[in-house]
């Protein structure tokens, strides 16, 4: 019986570390980082494809109120409400104080400076895919960005979901480096699917998520429920959108629809960052969605 | 006889609540003229920014006078004094689908107001450019829709 009572102990202090070891942060090597600096006005673009303003800005900021990532918008969910950090160049209250490594690691491994997971509510899932160079870019680019002191809030989530180490089997779950849509592309739709694969994170609304909030990948980009509960987000697959790549292109620089209803709801934040990138890269948008299965 | 009789009464006095409820809904709020006179100057508004919008998507050709004519109509709409369209209660919360109006609409009026004036400055800005040639006129196009935008982000029920 006691034999029975420690082998079991042991089973469970295995399990116990085999799990501590699954569920560990991976952040970035030295040899994964480029030596060279960071190109402000690149990261300006990939700000924008980014989005990082409209989950980082303050709740309401508007014009050039968007530059200032003071944090504090709410995003409720399943697993809780999550709060946007002060992302601004603050040295106490906001990132200024961390390194360039330390910034990669948060945006492309979803992995804190001490090493703590972040939540996927942050889309680490999809900036993994960018290239570092491109994250590179936005670090420097969000140097030249406007200090804020607002501090910012602790998220609201409750037992299990507060405990972070457990995102680590989740990343293990749920995180893909690969490609959604495969396969050799022509130039533009490549370009697209990086804009929307990589950065515009457009799959982290618009795909239906598995009841541990894993992206179902095999009905990509078809509509999910909101996350507050409301409603639906729309399925934006040649299924259901029927637009022309032209039409689509034109609503993310002015969101109107092709009969000129305009826009509301949250595509206004998005049609905001995507109005200021080069027409092209809107139309490789267009012509992505336009291939999709 | 008598049993048809009865059967035939008692449809007609369960079918008349349905019947009230469902003309109630599509007709008889008490701002049901205030909501399609509203949703009306959208709906010309939406008209007025199609044949700009159709020239600037290289849909139509461009035609300088046409398209001034719309950036004038825009401004004449947005001129209008439409504070009496939208009375309190006309907010979905308290009519549902007969409007997509949201009840922020009333617990913030400054903002909406400021939202009209946002609207009425970039119609301004379409007025200058929509006659001065095709590439005025798309420039001109951004800074319109993100006024629409900007109102309905806050104020309008999402399609969802």
């Amino acid at each position: 019986m006691r034999n029975l009572l420690r082998f079991i102990l042991g089973l469970i202090l295995l399990g116990g570390v085999i799990g501590w070891i699954v569920t560990a942060p991976d952040p970035l090597s030295a040899a994964d980082v480029p030596a060279r600096d960071g190109d402000a006005e690149n990261g300006e673009q990939v700000f924008y494809a980014a989005g990082c303003a409209s989950c980082h800005s303050a709740p309401e900021a508007e014009g050039e109120d968007r530059l200032v990532l003071a944090g504090g918008r709410s995003f409720p969910s399943d697993f809780g409400t999550f709060f946007a950090p002060n992302i601004s160049p603050d040295p106490e209250q906001g990132i200024g104080d961390w390194s360039e490594r330390d910034f990669l690691n948060a945006v492309m491994r979803g992995v804190s400076p001490d090493g703590q997971h972040y939540y996927p509510a942050f889309p680490y899932g999809t900036y993994g895919r960018a290239n570092v160079e491109d994250i590179q870019d936005l670090w420097a680019f969000m140097a030249t960005l406007p200090t804020d002191a607002t501090p910012s809030r602790a998220h609201d989530v409750g037992f299990p979901f507060s405990v972070r180490r457990s995102l680590g089997g989740w990343k293990m779950l749920f995180s893909q480096d690969d490609w959604v849509v495969t396969g050799e592309l022509e130039p533009e739709i490549e370009r697209g699917r990086y804009l929307v694969e990589a950065l515009g994170h457009c799959g982290e609304c618009h795909t239906p998520r598995n009841p541990l909030g894993g992206l179902q990948r095999d009905a990509w980009l078809t509509g999910a429920p909101h996350p507050s509960g409301d409603g639906r987000i729309p399925d934006i697959t040649p299924a259901e959108l029927t637009w022309s790549a032209s039409e689509i292109a034109n609503y993310l620089n002015d969101g109107f629809t092709p009969n000129f209803d305009s826009a509301g709801g949250e595509m206004v934040e998005v049609i905001a960052n995507m109005s200021q990138l080069p027409a092209s890269d809107r139309a490789a948008i267009a012509a992505y969605l336009r291939a999709l299965p | 006889m008598k049993k048809l009789i009865v059967i035939l009464a008692a449809g007609a006095t369960l079918a008349l609540p349905v019947a009230t409820a469902v003309y109630s809904a599509a007709h008889s709020n008490p701002f049901s003229a205030h909501i399609a006179a509203r949703q009306g100057q959208m709906n010309i508004q939406s008209f007025n920014i199609g044949v700009l919008g159709g020239m600037a998507r290289g849909n139509t050709e461009y035609d300088a006078d046409a398209a001034q004519t719309a950036a004038d109509n825009l401004a004449a709409l947005a001129m209008m004094d439409g504070r009496a369209l939208w009375p309190e209660g006309s907010d979905n919360a308290a009519l549902g689908d007969a409007t997509r109006a949201l009840p922020a609409i009333w617990e913030d009026m400054g903002a909406f107001g400021a939202e009209w004036q946002a609207y009425g400055e970039a119609v301004s800005g379409m007025q200058d450019a929509a006659g001065g040639g095709l590439e005025a006129l798309q420039a001109a196009m951004g800074p319109l829709g993100s006024a629409c935008g900007s109102c309905h982000e806050d104020f309008r029920q999402s399609n969802n």
